[in-house]
């Protein structure tokens, strides 16, 4: 049976279709004396690339892309991702000759529009975070994350306090957080969440010691909570000598709204491919610019953006900086895209942007809470999260009632994550879709909570509609199989 | 507060958005935000006012204005970033809403597009370093052979790496960076010494191919010295030099990393690129990041998944290989198209066009008067020249000329400049270069 891709066939890989002659590409002649080859133990063989036509790549790859929900295609209310619109303005002007056509390493008077952009972006991140400086190096939301917690690291260690080897970190935490802690050589310390999904002050209080180093939060938590005791937590963690990490991943519900410098936090990460829209490119690129307070701007990652006082834009290394941590300056492109973001919505814009991305979460929320466990019953940011706990006891677990969303041609929510929720449906809307479509997803989480009752058959084998079915994960870890191989190999 | 400002990246009007919070009870978005403390609700924002899409084209367009485009005139700057030629359909296809705006393929189902494409990707990677399983999910190629170092340490479980001195200054820095509290010692040694350092502690050697300042290292007696001690060989290549080279899986190198930028990706300022990473097949469950397996549906069709999920993150957390999570997809895409429209005949062609120009200036600069070529071993597209003056001051005056120089490599050269010349740069290019530096010396 072959995979539907448009009305061309997918089924066949890019070797499958490779035919001997056929010509992708035309290079140019050499225009210049051909130079003896360099010995031959220098030299390849062979070189199995396919060999197809410029069509043929251009309908194989077109015929895949539709093989794919998109944010430009589908509502995607993938929780903890913020599948907001990506404006197509942003993608222009990142492919300016003048920005995408320049070499990092051009001199500084030879880039300095690219630089000026830079500095402006560093300083607008800093003022929506309520920071004093920032790093633009840092690749993406982890990337971020790594530079901050090493930034934390380098603080005790300049201080002669070497005894702080553990990171607090709640239980609703993204598994990046532990991840980029144990990089930087922390040992993890889990803080349980209390009843209200707030964290437990009580626990918190245990841990906060002189061996702690800090706590990195994720403000709101991915509960989608706004959680009520931050005051308490930065209080606490700074009177025991700790510093306190915030997760940007969900400041779409607080652009305009609080800010994290304010709130007591020492250093954050922002991900512009999820609140400063920049298109996530199915996994990818992003940019995790650091913000950090004053104690901590030494050891911000090189290189940062200088002005000097003749105007001109410089790039530096902070006196203690922890070092460089990516190959040239960030993520530019994407440094340029949330620029324009930024620069296209000002301070009321970005207001409007986390009013009604919370404002959709809540109609979500109230229009769904009668038929779904609301575990935290009180007013949501972003995104809200479900249990599907009601229709397990019929027999149709949250992953089913995912998929079957995916035949009414909506994205799933984030499943089975935050961990401490059971059944977790994380739904997070964000301001881009129109009442309509909020209405229309309402009305299919409805009828799928029907069908567990009438059909849960029906919900049980979804999806029945995509280009393939439910896939058999487990086989492919057993015998993984990471690459095309001729048809001989394969049988071997 | 009342939000009045109406985006167009906002469909629900006022009153629409009334009718929602009459829906949930409440009288205004502000009652949404009630959690956050009193004093810290609502700070002031001070940001310049909004623009339109002309206003902000126009700024835009201003500010890259102010930036020299390699395109606008010779051009002859490399050192990791290259000015290579990218086919139409690259963009074209990169930018389909179906791919630009996807997120990470976690539902397969309505992802096999992006999935599909990745398993397109590792293929033809391993294919181009000679080496069994390649991932798709590093940032850039300084990040991935720094991430090849923490692998080669959990591989051997061993805490010392030995970097040559030929390998890129950032990908070194970078590197340091990485290690810095994982306890793992880096040495730093001249290229030519690197086998001789090798001992039983050493958890692996790191190498660049072709190096930085362009030659071609002995990667067999490299990989011969590392494995007589139980460490391994990481190499770091130019995946488009693998267009003609004997690629790092044939001389026995066991993880091979790379900036994937000259696939089909501009330069951009330094971003956003590709980290490549391949590995031998026995080190796939340390490997970091995401993998993408051929599997079967309920129906027996043919799909791709994200697979050995349990040495990532979202799994195993402070366990994981790594933290990655988020990382370049789109680029792995990018980088896709061009190696198939390439194929294998195109991109043989682009690496010996970059190759014969290259030794076609390095010879005509070589016999200028006052410069000369310190470095005798084979080259790719990359070579150092000494200059007869400061290589700031030979930069300035080929600029004079619109020419873009080199990168100063003089810590390493006397009045060293690091060349590169590729399929972009004409004979007529070329020789405007030669000339110029003649009339500098």
């Amino acid at each position: 049976m072959l995979n539907k891709g448009g009305n061309r066939d997918t089924t066949r890989m890019l070797m499958d279709r490779s035919v001997s002659g056929r010509v992708g590409v035309i290079t140019p002649e050499l225009d210049v004396p051909a130079a003896s080859l360099p010995d031959a133990v220098y030299l390849r063989d062979s070189l199995p690339l396919p060999e197809v036509s410029e069509p043929e790549v251009v309908q194989y790859f077109t015929s895949l892309s539709q093989l794919n929900f998109s944010i430009d295609t589908h509502f995607y209310p993938l929780g903890s991702c913020t599948m907001k619109y990506n404006p197509k303005i942003n993608d222009e002007v990142a492919f300016l000759p003048g920005f995408a056509g320049i070499h990092p390493q051009q001199p500084a008077e030879q880039s300095q529009g690219a630089l000026e952009l830079l500095y402006r972006l560093q300083e607008f991140l800093t003022e929506v975070t309520g920071m004093s400086a920032t790093s633009l190096a840092t690749l993406a939301g982890a990337h971020g994350e790594l530079a901050g917690v090493l930034m934390m690291r380098a603080y005790h260690l300049a201080r002669g306090d070497s005894g702080r080897t553990k990171m607090g970190i709640p239980d609703s935490a993204h598994g990046t957080n532990p991840a980029s802690a144990a990089m930087a050589g922390f040992d993890v310390v889990t803080i349980p969440s209390d009843a209200d999904g707030n964290t437990d002050l009580a626990a918190l209080r245990e841990i906060a010691g002189d061996d702690l180093a800090g706590v990195m939060i994720t403000l709101p938590s991915t509960l989608g909570l706004f959680d009520s005791h931050i005051l308490e937590v930065c209080q606490v963690v700074h009177e025991c000598g700790g510093l306190v990490y915030g997760d940007g991943a969900n400041m779409n519900a607080l652009l305009g709204r609080a800010k994290l410098g304010e709130l007591g936090f020492d250093v954050c990460h922002l991900n512009l491919h999820k609140t400063f829209s920049t298109p996530h490119g199915g996994g990818g690129p992003g940019a995790g610019p650091v913000c950090c307070g004053e104690i901590l701007t030494p050891y911000l990652a090189a290189p940062v953006v200088e002005r000097t006082d003749a105007g001109e834009y410089t790039l530096s290394e902070p006196a203690e900086s922890i070092g460089k941590i990516s190959g040239f300056h960030g993520n530019f492109g994407v440094l340029v895209r949330a620029y324009t973001y930024i620069r296209t919505l000002g301070a009321a814009g970005l207001l409007s942007i986390s009013g009604n991305a919370v404002l959709n979460a809540n109609y979500i929320m109230h229009e769904l809470k009668d038929i779904y466990a609301l575990p935290y019953d009180r007013t949501c940011m972003h995104e809200v999260v479900f249990s599907a706990d009601l229709q397990r006891e019929r027999g149709v677990s949250g992953l089913e009632v995912a998929k079957r969303l995916l035949d009414y041609g909506f994205h799933a929510p984030t499943m089975y994550f935050p961990l401490i929720v059971h059944e977790a449906l994380m739904i997070e809307p964000t301001e881009s879709e129109t009442k309509e479509t909020l209405d229309a997803f309402i009305d299919a989480l409805r009828a799928i909570d029907a069908e567990a009752t009438s059909e849960p058959e029906l919900v049980q084998h979804a999806p029945h509609t995509t280009p393939v079915s439910r896939l058999d994960e487990a086989t492919a870890a057993r015998r993984p199989v990471l690459r095309w191989e001729p048809v001989e190999a394969a049988a071997d | 507060m009342v939000t009045n400002f109406q985006s167009h990246y906002i469909p629900n009007t006022p009153a629409e958005q009334d009718d929602l919070l009459a829906a949930i009870g409440l009288q205004s978005i502000d009652d949404l935000f009630a959690d956050i403390p009193d004093g810290y609700r609502n700070p002031t924002l001070e940001l310049p006012a909004p623009l339109s899409e002309l206003e902000i084209q126009r700024e835009l367009n201003e500010l890259a204005a102010r930036n020299r485009p390699l395109a606008s005139g010779p051009s002859f700057l490399g050192a990791g970033s290259y000015h290579h030629f990218i086919p139409s359909i690259v963009k074209a296809i990169m930018t389909r809403g179906e791919f630009l705006t996807a997120y990470t393929p976690y539902q397969p189902e309505v992802s096999q597009g992006t999935l599909q494409v990745i398993f397109e990707f590792q293929t033809m990677i391993s294919a181009l370093y000679g080496m069994e399983v390649a991932n798709a999910g590093m940032y850039d190629g300084a990040t991935s052979v720094a991430e090849a170092v923490l692998m080669a340490c959990r591989v051997t479980r061993r805490q010392q790496v030995i970097v040559a001195d030929t390998v890129s200054p950032a990908y070194r820095q970078v590197i340091a960076t990485y290690c810095q509290a994982q306890g793992i010692t880096i040495d730093v040694t001249p290229a030519g010494q690197v086998a001789g350092a090798i001992t039983e502690a050493t958890a692996g050697i790191v190498a660049q191919y072709p190096n930085f300042y362009g030659s071609l290292e002995d990667l067999q007696a490299l990989g011969e010295a590392a494995h007589a001690d139980g460490a391994l060989l990481v190499v770091s290549a130019d995946p488009l030099a693998m267009g003609m080279l004997k690629p790092p899986g044939e001389f026995g190198a066991d993880i091979v990393t790379g900036e994937g930028q000259p696939l089909g990706i501009p330069p951009s300022f330094g971003g956003p690129y590709l980290g490549l990473f391949s590995c031998k097949q026995q080190y796939i469950r340390q490997m970091p990041s995401r993998l993408v397996g051929r599997t079967t549906d309920t129906e027996g069709r043919t799909g791709y998944v994200l697979t050995l999920q349990t040495r990532e993150q979202h799994i195993r957390r402070e366990r994981a290989t790594s933290n990655i999570c988020t990382n370049e997809a789109l680029y792995a895409l990018a980088s896709s198209i061009y190696l198939a429209a390439m194929g294998r005949n195109g991109l043989r062609q682009v690496a010996e066009l970059c190759y014969h120009k290259a030794h076609y200036a390095a010879d005509a600069i070589g016999k200028l008067d006052g410069y000369s070529l310190p470095q005798s071993a084979a080259f790719f597209q990359e070579f150092v020249v000494s200059c007869p003056k400061p290589p700031a001051e030979v930069n300035r005056r080929l600029m004079e000329r619109n020419i873009l120089g080199g990168l100063e490599v003089k810590d390493r050269f006397d009045n060293g400049m690091l060349l590169c010349v590729t399929e972009m740069n004409t004979r007529a290019e070329i020789d405007a270069l030669v000339s110029a530096l003649s009339e500098i010396a």
